[in-house]
C-alpha cells in the first residue's frame, strides 16, 4: 500500500482490510475476555465485519446481492442477540455470575 | 475527499474496536461497539449501500445494542477481574494475529481482480427500490424463512428468560 500524499478515493482491497482487522479484534476480544457479555459482544463485532465484506464485494461485484446477505445476517444477529441475551439472564439468575471461566457444568 | 472519509471512519471503527477489547466494564465495551456500529455505516454508505446504512443504524446501533445495554444494566454487570493469560497465548498470540492479518492482505491483492477505486455514488444498485426488488423475487423463500426465524427466537426468547431452568 503505498503511503504519502492522500489518493483522491481507496481501492476496495482497503475496504477488505478493515474487514479483517475488525475480524481480528473481534476473535481478540473472544478469545481474552472473560465477561460473557462482552464475549457477546465480539461476536457481534465479527458479524459487522463479515457484513463490510459482504457489501464491498457486492460493490465490486456491481451486484445486489451482497446487500442482501448482510440484511440477512442482521436479521439472524437480531434473532441470536435476543435468544443469547435471555440466555445469560437466566445463567445469571442461576449462578450469580457473568465469568464464562466459572460457568464449567458442561466441561469433563 | 472518499478517500479521506475513508480514513476517517475506518481510524473511528479500528480505535472503537480496539477500545472493546481493552476495556474491562461492558458498559464501555457496548459504547464502543456503537461506535464501530456507526463507522461501519458511514463507510456501507460510501459503498452505495443506503438501505444497509439505515438498517445498521436502526437495527444493530438502535435495537440489538439498547438490548445489550438493558441486559448489562439489570444484572449490574461490574468490572471483570484482572486478565491472567496463559503464557502460549501471551507470546503466540501476537505471532498469529500478524501472521493471519498478513495473510489475508496477501490473499485479497491476489485474489481481487484489479478493480477501480471507491467513489461515492458509482454503484446506485444499493437503493430501498432495487434491495426490495430483489427481496421478494430472488430471495422470496429466505426472507419468508426468515420471519419463521424471527418468530422461533421471540418464542424462545420468552421461554428461556421466564422459566427457572436447573
Amino acid at each position: 500500500m503505498p503511503l504519502g500524499p492522500v489518493p483522491a478515493a481507496v481501492p476496495p482491497s482497503w475496504y477488505l482490510m478493515l474487514s479483517a482487522i475488525l475480524f481480528a479484534l473481534g476473535v481478540l476480544g473472544f478469545l481474552l475476555r472473560r465477561n460473557i457479555i462482552t464475549v457477546f459482544m465480539s461476536i457481534e463485532l465479527m458479524l459487522n465485519a463479515v457484513n463490510l465484506s459482504f457489501v464491498t464485494f457486492s460493490y465490486v461485484l456491481k451486484r445486489v446481492d451482497g446487500h442482501i446477505f448482510s440484511f440477512f445476517v442482521m436479521v439472524v444477529a437480531a434473532a441470536e442477540a435476543a435468544v443469547g441475551l435471555a440466555i445469560i439472564l437466566t445463567v445469571f439468575k442461576n449462578r450469580q455470575t457473568l465469568e464464562i471461566d466459572e460457568v464449567s457444568t458442561l466441561k469433563n | 475527499m472518499d478517500a479521506l472519509l475513508f480514513l476517517i471512519f475506518a481510524a473511528i471503527a479500528v480505535i472503537c474496536g480496539i477500545n472493546l477489547v481493552v476495556q474491562t466494564h461492558p458498559i464501555s465495551s457496548a459504547l464502543s461497539l456503537v461506535g464501530v456500529m456507526g463507522a461501519l455505516a458511514a463507510l456501507y454508505l460510501l459503498l452505495g449501500g443506503e438501505f444497509i446504512a439505515a438498517a445498521q443504524l436502526v437495527v444493530y446501533a438502535g435495537a440489538i445494542m439498547v438490548l445489550f445495554v438493558f441486559v448489562i444494566m439489570l444484572l449490574n454487570a461490574g468490572t471483570e477481574r484482572k486478565l491472567a493469560i496463559r503464557p502460549w497465548g501471551k507470546y503466540l498470540g501476537a505471532p498469529l494475529l500478524i501472521l493471519f492479518l498478513g495473510m489475508m492482505a496477501y490473499l485479497i491483492q491476489r485474489i481481487l481482480p484489479p478493480s477501480s477505486p471507491v467513489v461515492f455514488g458509482a454503484f446506485q444498485g444499493g437503493t430501498p427500490a432495487e434491495i426490495g426488488r430483489s427481496l421478494f423475487t430472488v430471495y422470496l423463500l429466505p426472507f419468508e424463512v426468515t420471519s419463521v426465524l424471527i418468530l422461533i427466537a421471540i418464542l424462545g426468547a420468552i421461554v428461556l428468560a421466564r422459566k427457572e431452568v436447573d
